[in-house]
């Protein structure tokens, strides 16, 4: 093996085989996917993100909380994950489509999000669990995201969305918490985070919306 | 591997080639230990980020997922990349036996490299993160760092090109092989998830297909190259078997470049694209054995030499690391055990003792033997040498002892259906303190290294004419018979 010629195309040859396998070949497999049109109401899966939560998806990558929090489901088979309560499915390629790039995560730090949406609707609850997350979430050790929210004098009437501050970070006397745009953005790609609606390849559709399991309960506002 | 030459001659060439490479090698690795520095001070903000959420919470450039990134990043571009180019441009020139041309185009693209990452890792603190895991750098900062690897590429293949005729090296087919699979990593995973992105979960695929080909294709083959130098080198003897470090080689690069698919077990991917990962992480023992294998018989027998010698003491802390973190990064992929680890702070440990007790602790070995030759000075303190390995040592093992454990009870409860998701946080919570108080150790073991380093720079300490030992060669039986190991600028044999 002293050779260049050998050696450089030996190389470049070996390592093409997992280029082709594991980039190329699935970029073509996956890359032809739509959404499935349900037949009685037109509804697309998975529904088109606004563009809102596309700006919460920026949020959400600039922030990381793919470091805590994975967005997938392991099948039944594999996985105690639809015991656990992540979602009533496996996800399956088809959830991802609309996201770039998809935060499919590699640690449960923090709880999957997968279906988020559905196991915690209230906007509020987000804004919240954002602002004080140790005090909504007992236990928890997710930092706050008290930056994404401003504080600012009352005005005639108090804002409809100012934050119930129940911890130590409570605003001064006249003045209250309100989230940001970057904070609104954020909650609405959360509450984009739905991926139990049917797919044919996924198994174990049945559609519902409420997911049962421990976690579904313990994270259910007070 | 100087032929016949006389030894005189030989000298003369080594120092001559030493002396063409001082300056960019030594701009690469001083560029490397200041950015160590900087990542371990994140890394270890991070790590009591995790046990104190309170810590330092006001601003948003100091959030935890700006941190984290921020730290790995650093890490991996700043100093392993960095200080792994310097060791592989040393060796290519050693062995390749030519001189280096050029150079101040070669510190420039140092330069130019280190202006990417501050660039890449402000934008991260900025907000500006990608959060894909290995290559968070914005879509701006990553053609600078292109840019600033070329030449060093360039240069790489084309003093292999121009080298003098004979036999050519275990060392050289993994450094050619390195310097030629980083940049299409880097273009491929740059161009499909940032520059034009993919949609949906091919994302996962090509991300890991990039974050483990660059431990496997980059790091590990530098990491390689050095142990496969540095271990024959100190001793004074050759590589056990020429037809293992074939083997070793080929079946490296044909198993490990499958192998990212492992960690997307049960994700949203067709089935045989995990199941090929798991079958090539699995076949990971044939090179992983061949290696070991290889080094331990090159070693067997002179193993006292670790009590003196601190390149080897460090090469083959970290050569061993590697058969174990290998070990376990084969078995992490059955899906039975990844059931559990997947998900869990047991993966950061296993991570840490890849990067760290393998590649980190192989690169400052190399370090020891390269500094005297381009500064032409000796280390100036062997009790600095001696804390460094300690601190080290111990600081990774605790490190990865603590993550291993807390991981796997966490993983307990993370799969228990019964069990409410946040007492996995709580059971991992007093082995995350731990962690914390790891790092501490390696925080000292780097600044110690860097002032030991800082200090060598400036020639600092009384001069020796022979290379700074850990311990006195002692008169024993075995010291008698053995020549003494030829460390440092006093004495080059082989």
């Amino acid at each position: 093996m002293s050779r260049l010629p050998t050696l450089f195309f030996g190389i470049l040859a070996v390592f093409a085989t997992s280029w082709l396998g594991l980039v190329v070949y699935p970029y073509v497999q996956l890359g032809h996917l739509q959404p499935e049109r349900s037949a009685t109401t037109g509804a697309l899966t998975p529904a088109p993100l606004t563009s809102s939560a596309v700006a919460g998806e920026r949020v959400f990558a600039a922030n990381g909380c793919v470091y805590c929090h994975s967005q997938q489901v392991r099948a039944a088979w594999l996985s105690t994950d639809i015991e656990k309560g992540w979602g009533p499915r496996q996800t399956v390629a088809r959830d991802y489509l609309n996201e770039r790039p998809s935060f499919l995560g590699t640690m449960r730090t923090g709880p999957d999000l997968s279906n988020i949406a559905v196991r915690q609707p209230n906007v509020r609850w987000h804004f919240e669990h954002l602002y004080e997350p140790g005090v909504v979430s007992p236990g928890s050790i997710m930092p706050s995201f008290r930056f994404l929210f401003v504080e600012r004098p009352v005005g005639a009437t108090p804002s409809p969305d100012a934050v119930a501050v129940r911890g130590p970070h409570k605003p001064r006397a006249g003045y209250e918490i309100v989230p940001t745009q970057d904070a609104r953005d954020l909650v609405a790609y959360l509450l984009s985070l739905d991926r139990t609606q049917p797919l044919p390849e996924a198994d174990g559709t049945n559609g519902t919306k409420r997911t049962d399991g421990p976690n579904a309960a313990k994270e259910a506002k007070p | 591997m100087n032929g016949g030459m006389p030894d005189a001659e030989s000298r003369i060439e080594r120092a001559e080639i030493d002396r063409s490479l001082r300056g960019p090698v030594l701009f690469f690795f001083s560029s490397g230990v200041a950015w160590l520095l900087v990542g371990s001070l994140l890394g270890l903000l991070a790590a009591w980020k995790m046990v104190f959420p309170g810590l330092l919470d006001s601003a948003d450039w100091l959030t935890f997922g700006r941190v984290r990134p921020a730290h790995l990043n650093i890490v991996i571009y700043g100093w392993a990349s960095a200080v792994g180019m310097g060791v592989g441009i040393w060796l290519m020139a050693r062995l390749c036996r030519v001189a280096l041309r050029h150079r101040a185009l070669l510190v420039a693209s140092g330069v130019v490299w280190n202006v990417g990452v501050a660039a890449g890792t402000v934008g991260i603190l900025c907000g500006q993160s990608r959060s894909i895991e290995w290559l968070e750098f914005p879509g701006w900062a990553t053609p600078i760092l292109f840019l600033g690897y070329a030449l060093v590429g360039a240069w790489g293949v084309i003093m292999f090109r121009y080298r003098r005729p004979g036999h050519v090296y275990v060392s050289q087919w993994y450094l050619l092989a390195a310097f030629l699979w980083f940049p299409w990593l880097y273009a491929t995973a740059n161009i499909l998830l940032i520059w034009r992105p993919v949609a949906g979960s091919v994302v996962g695929a090509v991300n890991w297909w990039y974050g483990h080909n660059i431990l496997g294709l980059w790091f590990t083959p530098i990491g390689l190259a050095s142990a496969y130098y540095m271990i024959p080198k100190v001793l004074g003897r050759p590589v056990h078997s020429y037809y293992l470090a074939i083997i070793g080689f080929w079946a490296l690069a044909l198993f490990y470049s499958w192998n990212g698919m492992h960690h997307l077990i049960g994700g949203p991917f067709p089935a045989w694209m995990v199941s090929a990962s798991v079958v090539a992480s699995v076949m990971m023992f044939v090179p992983v054995i061949a290696v070991a294998i290889n080094h331990h018989l090159t070693m067997r027998g002179h193993f006292h030499y670790l009590k003196w010698s601190p390149t080897l003491r460090f090469t083959v802390f970290g050569a061993m690391t590697y058969t174990a973190v290998s070990f376990q990064g084969s078995l992490m992929a059955l899906p039975a055990v990844n059931n559990l680890t997947h998900f869990t702070d047991y993966t950061v440990g296993h991570a840490h003792l890849g990067l760290y007790g393998f590649f980190t602790m192989t690169m400052f070995g190399a370090m020891y033997y390269i500094v005297p030759r381009l500064v032409g000075w000796e280390w100036p303190s062997a009790r600095m040498i001696r804390w460094h390995f300690w601190l080290a040592a111990s600081g990774i093992a605790l490190m990865f002892a603590t993550l291993t454990l807390g991981g796997f009870v966490q993983g307990l409860e993370l799969n228990d259906p019964q069990s409410a998701f946040m007492s996995s946080v709580a059971v991992a919570a007093p082995f995350r303190f731990v962690r914390g108080l790891a790092g501490f150790l390696l925080m000292a073991a780097h600044l110690v290294f860097a002032v030991l380093f800082v200090r060598m720079l400036l020639r600092r300490g009384e001069r020796r004419e022979e290379a700074t030992l850990l311990a006195r060669v002692e008169d024993s039986a075995t010291a008698r018979t053995e020549p003494r190991p030829p460390e440092g600028g006093g004495i080059t044999a082989v």
